[in-house]
């Protein structure tokens, strides 16, 4: 178990020093943050979410909180727990640690030499994937790859088809940002370069197309 | 220059987050004397953003003061927000800005050169402005703030107020939201550059060009957010023109990366207090993701104008804001449902298929 005193801080420190810990953890274990402010403990609990982990709070007396923060297996049963008593789908945290196969797609061509081969080839690529007997568990879509998951892509249908098998689908959103696509996005959910570091940390193979 | 100083570590909340809470000022401004005098056109009853004072048929004088502590590190920056945010009030009278005052407390500890910078670019704000900067006052104290007070005119039969919107107005509002959770991610050190450069370029341009282009369409109510984020602003209006209006979070505008950083948790305290203080004007029932709350009531310092305007002319004057590059992304946020209610009531709708 980690301590995280963030006694006296004021925001953004106590999150900033959460972030921190969840990164000293390796995926497993207990974070206990220590807070003297509400605004911390829900920006704390908020971190703790984001981050795929299971979070609770206790008011300790004299405007002191302590937040604990369960991340990796450990995590399973608290979010199971959870589960059922959570009015806000977004309580429910997720474990993050028993990723299987991830699938990083940082362009919409695949290999180099004619970019127009390149987009076939990662057309047929993404249909192949989902003709595979063991699905991938997230695909991530970054730089170019971000281009794959918008309206007019040629891929929507596949990627859909996955999503419905129960594939996470997620795009970069610094890059749906930068290429001008953000409300165009058709298909999964928008990620950061923290949760797609994490992705690909906790992932037993990634695939690069 | 800055020598490693980073101005936004003097201040304990940056920008309009600074605010005091709208409960606890309200109930402070509650004890004070009423004042009254026939040529006050507008006074602090209803929230307003500035006092205006008739002084001819033809001429109301404007008048307003605002300051803060550091929102960003870069000591010219900063001045040039702190005065497009207090210049900003006057814009959001209807007025044009035409004297203004420094308003400035600086530590004795600091290199007179960053108090230079800081008023350099409150200087050129004015100057873009069109308005002339003589003098003003400081004094030393531990936190660096700075600030203008402006004097502005207007015609008294074209002040905009922030009550009379009717039933059918378009909600419009002319910057993107999110510059108190931006900032807070900054702070952290978790912005990426491009969110960095977005909210300085919110937050320092001014209001000038999106208000002389709204004096050409009919205004029936405007307002500029800034610290009570843009429910704390609605509700403001919606509570003092008897409205009942709908806000569309997705369709608003906000800068880059600000969904993410609410999601992690980057949002200054100044987003619940404000929360605290519009649920009241929310109605019951509503299931919304935190996210859009937080979106919706962050504080923002140097926010855009929130404009209630007739839906026959809102589409033409989207299409000119656009054109007159007013440097920001403009948005529909919502409409007046109705107005001529006793109570002022605001509906979230998150559109098909959403919670």
């Amino acid at each position: 178990m980690i301590t995280v005193n963030a006694m006296g801080d004021i925001c953004p420190i106590p999150v900033v020093k959460t972030k921190k810990a969840l990164g000293e953890l390796n995926g497993s274990g207990q974070i206990e943050v220590l807070v003297d402010n509400e605004t911390a403990v829900r920006n704390v609990m908020k971190m703790a979410k984001s981050s795929g982990a299971a979070a609770e709070q206790e008011k300790l007396g004299d405007g002191r909180y302590r937040i604990l923060i369960t991340v990796g297996e450990a995590a399973v049963s608290v979010a199971e727990e959870n589960r059922g008593k959570a009015d806000d789908p977004s309580e429910a945290a997720a474990c993050r640690t028993c990723l299987g196969t991830v699938v990083s797609v940082g362009s919409d061509r695949m290999g180099d030499g004619s970019d127009e081969l390149g987009h076939i080839l990662m057309k047929s690529f993404l249909f192949a994937v989902t003709q595979l007997d063991e699905l991938p568990d997230k695909m991530l879509f970054y730089n170019g790859g971000a281009k794959l998951t918008v309206e007019g892509s040629e891929c929507l249908e596949d990627l859909k088809t996955l999503e419905e098998q129960g594939v996470e689908i997620l795009t970069c959103g610094t890059c749906l940002d930068y290429h001008g696509i953000k409300d165009k996005l058709a298909v999964g959910g928008v990620t950061n370069m923290y949760s797609i570091v994490e992705i690909l940390q906790s992932a037993v193979n990634v695939i690069r197309p | 220059m800055n020598d490693g100083i980073h101005l936004t570590q003097f201040a304990k909340h940056g920008g309009c987050a600074a605010k005091i809470g709208p409960d606890t000022l309200s109930g402070v401004l509650e004890r004070l004397p009423k004042f009254t005098d026939p040529s006050l056109l507008v006074g602090f009853e209803t929230s307003d953003d500035a006092a205006v004072y008739q002084i001819s048929d033809d001429v109301a004088v404007i008048q307003t003061l605002d300051f803060f502590t550091p929102v960003v590190d870069d000591p010219y920056t900063f001045g040039q927000v702190a005065a497009a945010n207090a210049l900003s009030d006057v814009y959001a009278m209807g007025g044009e800005p035409k004297i203004a005052l420094n308003i400035v407390e600086f530590p004795g500890e600091l290199s007179p050169d960053i108090l230079g910078e800081i008023l350099r670019g409150g200087a050129d704000k004015v100057h873009e402005a069109g308005a002339v900067l003589v003098g003003g006052h400081s004094i030393q104290d531990d936190v660096p703030k700075y600030g203008l007070s402006v004097t502005g005119f207007v015609h008294p039969d074209k002040i905009y107020k922030n009550y009379g919107c009717q039933a059918g107005d378009v909600l419009i509002l002319t910057k993107q939201l999110g510059s108190g959770i931006v900032n807070t991610a900054v702070k952290a050190q978790m912005a990426s550059p491009e969110a960095e450069r977005e909210v300085i370029r919110v937050m320092t341009t001014l209001n000038k060009k999106a208000k002389e282009t709204a004096q050409k369409y009919t205004v029936h109510a405007c307002t500029d957010v800034t610290g009570f984020g843009l429910l704390g602003h609605c509700s403001e209006m919606a509570s003092a023109s008897g409205a009942r209006i709908v806000i569309r979070p997705k369709n608003i505008a906000y800068i880059q990366g600000a969904k993410e950083y609410a999601r992690m948790g980057l949002i200054p305290g100044g987003a619940y207090r404000n929360r605290d203080h519009v649920e009241p004007f929310l109605e019951a029932g509503q299931v919304i993701d935190e996210m859009w709350l937080d979106l919706l009531c962050d504080p923002q310092t140097s926010g855009g104008l929130l404009m209630a305007v007739p839906e026959s002319e809102a589409d033409s004057m989207l299409r000119e804001l656009a054109r007159a590059e007013i440097g920001t992304e403009v948005s529909f946020v919502g409409e007046v449902l109705e107005s001529g209610c006793e109570k002022g009531r605001m509906v979230l709708e998150m559109g098909e298929g959403d919670r």
